[in-house]
């Protein structure tokens, strides 16, 4: 076939790159409007490559399909949600728990959840090719017109890269470079199975419902990385996320320091005789506000973790890129209808985008990687060792007066951080609240 | 480095694999001969990466690759040659 015929029957209105929420979301908005669009998905399924932590969000997924919550496979609704600082050896935990009927976010088995996502998709017209990848993006005149897969070419009048963190296809559409060690966490998981009766005691929760531990310290102390845990129906999702040159730095291996956070006393006895039934790895972009590529290029735009949309202290992301994916549809099927696809038509996936929580979130927590990198040492080693240390003086029962051991905690710590130092980690949090609430 | 060696080995043995008969990763010998780091063995989170001291290269167990890019933004130089594996070849997870 010549490339022009071939161009004329390989051709939809939009291709979307990736079968993550992003593209699923970006899909079916477009298909919805009535437009034809491809999504392209490298793996043997729909949510075969996926990996996260464990929750999607109630409110946003809504957005994108209404009726989720009567057929999607869901595991438990998160009503409880635990802080756990982790000292070497001991932990201090901080739980806040609503059985509200409306639930924030389920934990969701990917592989089950972004699959019945896409068969959504394809009951609402989205034409779905998997175990396909696209290699290259097809341009003419700097304008993206279509991508190169290893078996054909198709073409479009839109592109949207929802291809995740490592989009390649972002880099050679010139919206990205190379990504810094320093802006992306390596993380690691395990789903471990455990009886729903087991996971119902151990974590005090009903039968359907879910409990999620941000866990701070403990094997990443002094580290930039936090650990989690998500309840399934019957298993447990146990994982932690390490910037990268904290790795390279301390030559530390990721799944070694899984296995002493699994082995930690505050979290052992909730994984106990649980039995590893899957181990997976994936990058989680850290970058921030600061490292968000250009959204869109002449005939192309960038949604999800391609588009680095990760609001890492809230641990949001599968929520970010369906929103973007959604905004990047309808821009897509405005371009479409205008029949412009012209860099300044797509630049209103970056306006509406902007004018939604998505990237108004990122902005508020600009700031935030940045001194959590710089002081690392102290906002995730001192302070969470401190913290521990103050509870066990508080907690102790000894001959020692009340006051004697007050005046010393006071004392060690003024000798340990000095009134520099003091003075130093105090404005450091004054500015970050200051850059997140002004 | 045994020890950690048969850690991960249970780990990767839940993972479900479609190998490919060639790799994906594509090491730049030369460059890594140099390099001092080889942060490509520290990140990785499946042991893709060994190195040789009597054959002076670095060997690509590609085939319990988890896909995760980690390497490639590791990688000092950027000589890695990294892409996706084909389309149905390489890992899929049935948790995720």
């Amino acid at each position: 076939m010549s490339e022009n015929s071939e161009k004329f029957l390989n051709k939809t209105d939009v291709i979307v790159v990736g079968g993550g929420p992003a593209g699923i979301s970006c899909a079916v908005t477009i298909a919805r409007a009535g437009k034809k669009v491809v999504l392209i998905e490298r793996g043997k399924f729909c949510g075969s490559k996926n990996v996260f932590g464990g929750a999607i969000y109630a409110e946003p997924v809504r957005e994108i399909f209404p009726n989720f919550e009567t057929n999607a496979p869901l595991e438990r609704k998160n009503t409880e949600h635990r802080y756990a600082i982790l000292g070497e050896e001991d932990a201090t935990t901080v739980s806040y728990r609503n059985n509200d009927s409306n639930p924030v976010s389920y934990s969701v088995i990917r592989a089950k959840f972004d699959r019945w996502m896409a068969d959504e998709a394809k009951k609402e017209g989205v034409i779905i090719v998997t175990e396909t990848v696209v290699r290259e993006l097809i341009l003419e005149k700097e304008r993206v017109i279509g991508v190169r897969t290893e078996l054909e070419n198709y073409y479009s009048d839109i592109v949207v890269l929802a291809d995740g963190v490592n989009s390649l296809l972002a880099k050679q559409a010139g919206v990205r470079g190379e990504i810094d060690p320093h802006d992306v966490a390596v993380s690691v998981k395990e789903v471990l199975k455990l009886d729903n009766a087991k996971i119902n005691e151990r974590f005090n929760i009903g039968d359907k419902d879910g409990c999620i531990y941000e866990i701070f310290g403990g094997p990443m102390l002094n580290m930039l990385g936090l650990g989690f845990i998500y309840t399934n129906q019957n298993s447990i999702s146990i994982g932690l996320g390490i910037t990268m040159n904290e790795l390279i730095k301390h030559k530390l291996r990721p799944y070694a320091l899984l296995d002493k956070l699994k082995e930690h006393p505050a979290i052992a006895p909730l994984i106990k005789d649980a039995e590893l039934t899957e181990y997976s790895a994936h990058l989680i972009p850290e970058g921030g506000y600061k490292k968000i590529p250009t959204l869109y290029a002449s005939g192309v735009m960038v949604c999800g973790d391609a588009a680095m949309l990760v609001n890492n202290l809230h641990w949001e992301g599968t929520n970010l890129a369906m929103i973007s994916g959604k905004l990047a549809g309808e821009t897509a099927v405005i371009a479409v209808n205008k029949n412009d696809f012209s860099a300044k038509t797509l630049s209103k996936y970056q306006q509406s985008l902007e004018k939604s929580f998505v990237m108004k979130d990122m902005k508020t927590y600009k700031d935030l990687m940045g001194t959590m990198a710089m002081k690392n040492e102290q906002f995730l080693g001192y302070y969470p060792k401190k913290i521990n240390s103050f509870f066990k003086m508080f907690t102790a029962v000894n001959c020692i007066p009340k006051r004697t051991m007050f005046r010393g905690f006071i004392k060690s710590v003024f000798k340990e951080r000095g009134i520099f130092g003091l003075f130093s980690d105090g404005l450091s949090i004054l500015k970050l609240l200051w850059s997140i609430l002004r | 480095m045994k020890n950690e060696n048969c850690m991960i080995e249970a780990k990767l043995y839940t993972v479900k694999y479609d190998a490919d008969t060639v790799s994906h990763l594509v090491p730049d010998e030369e460059s890594c001969k140099k390099c001092i780091s080889k942060a490509c063995q520290t990140v990785c989170p499946a042991n893709v990466y060994e190195w040789n001291d009597t054959e002076n290269r670095l060997i690509v167990n590609f085939e319990n690759c988890l896909e995760c890019g980690a390497c490639k933004i590791a990688c000092e130089k950027h000589t890695l040659g990294w892409q996706y594996p084909k389309g149905t070849k390489g890992v899929t997870f049935k948790q995720g």
